[in-house]
């Protein structure tokens, strides 16, 4: 096991660079937001999967790729796997994660006094928060695959909480 | 009931959850990155740093609180060595030292000789200037200041630099007496 930090260092640290760029830098742009969020992402993904693969030999294809972001990428991550994965055979892949650890751990963060607030005005913020926090994995994932030569579109559906599905459809 | 012991920041960070360290380190380093292209100025960055570390700080000491158990510090000189022992241990798993006191012990240094933040950092020619760090000191600076203490938190030395240590001066300005908003015999 190599070096670790306290986890709430990098929850405080995603919770606070979200807020800078969603409140105070960008605070009536969110789609600028989102995309320097997601920017800060692809960087660390692409600078993880570098660093996951060096020992490891190419993958001879898509499937293989994806599996590793499953399997070993989100367990150096989350110290657990994604839980399902589902693929149209086209370039689209699903992957669910049941209980997204960083959702789990932010939406009690973002409103201790509300967490279990029923006003659709607070519900429909802490899903805008939720889903600026999901530019980053999304970020991580596409970054991570960019790395291993598939480029490709990364997106989060947060219908089926505390579950997470990232979308990913690979360019033709 | 007798209040709980204070405990180590060993015995803290090892009952915390803890995750993989280059996570942390890649994602500041691309905060960094991702702000010098955004804000231009390296002299903005530091500043920014320095506030979400801020930010980070006013949160952060609810959890030290909670987790550490300790009890009021009699004077500064505790406080620091708190900070070192138990704050940089609980959270970054690494010891930092006090030294450098002045006379009135309202000044002193924090060092560190082991900075999960810099793993992997190089910094190029053209972010001299550049307090890579500058969140820890925010963080200091926001934590003491919800314990009723205005601190200045500033880089003496920085390995990125080329100095040999990290060292943090923290200097006390004021300290706000708390005031409670019932009496004691309530």
């Amino acid at each position: 096991m190599g070096r670790e930090v306290s986890e709430s260092c990098i929850d405080s640290l995603l919770t606070e660079m979200v807020s800078t760029y969603c409140n105070r830098f960008y605070a009536n742009k969110p789609e600028l937001a989102a995309r320097r969020i997601e920017a800060i992402g692809y960087q660390v993904g692409h600078q993880l999967s570098e660093r996951y693969t060096m020992e490891r030999p190419r993958f001879s294809d898509h499937l293989e790729a994806i599996k590793f972001i499953c399997k070993d990428f989100w367990s150096e991550l989350f110290k657990k796997q994604i839980d399902n994965l589902k693929t149209n055979h086209r370039g689209t892949f699903v992957l669910q994660d049941n209980r997204f650890r960083w959702l789990t751990r932010m939406s009690i963060d973002q409103s201790p006094e509300n967490g279990a607030s029923e006003e659709p005005s607070i519900m429909a913020d802490n899903k805008a928060v939720q889903s600026m926090h999901l530019y980053f994995p999304c970020g991580i994932i596409r970054g991570a695959l960019s790395n291993l030569g598939i480029p490709c579109a990364v997106s989060a559906d947060i219908s089926n909480l505390p579950a997470c599905s990232f979308v990913v459809r690979i360019k033709a | 009931m007798a209040p709980a012991a204070p405990r180590t920041g060993e015995a803290i960070f090892a009952s915390v959850e803890r995750v993989n360290a280059e996570l942390f380190t890649l994602t500041y380093g691309a905060i960094v990155r991702q702000l010098l292209t955004d804000l231009e100025e390296v002299e903005e960055v530091n500043k920014q740093l320095d506030q979400m570390g801020y930010n980070i700080g006013i949160r952060l000491i609810d959890e030290f609180l909670a987790k550490s158990n300790v009890s009021r510090c009699v004077d500064f000189k505790e406080t620091a060595e708190v900070i070192a022992k138990v704050g940089f241990k609980m959270f970054l798993g690494v010891t930092a030292s006090v030294t450098n006191w002045d006379a009135e012990g309202t000044c002193c240094s924090i060092v560190l000789e082991d900075n999960p933040l810099v793993d992997f950092v190089e910094l190029p020619d053209t972010c001299q200037g550049l307090y890579y760090c500058n969140i820890l000191s925010g963080v200091v600076r926001g934590a003491l200041e919800m314990v009723s203490m205005k601190t200045e938190v500033t880089w003496i030395r920085d390995m990125l630099r080329g100095d040999d240590a990290y060292e943090l001066q923290v200097k006390l300005l004021k300290q706000v007496p708390e005031e409670y908003p019932y009496k004691d015999d309530e």
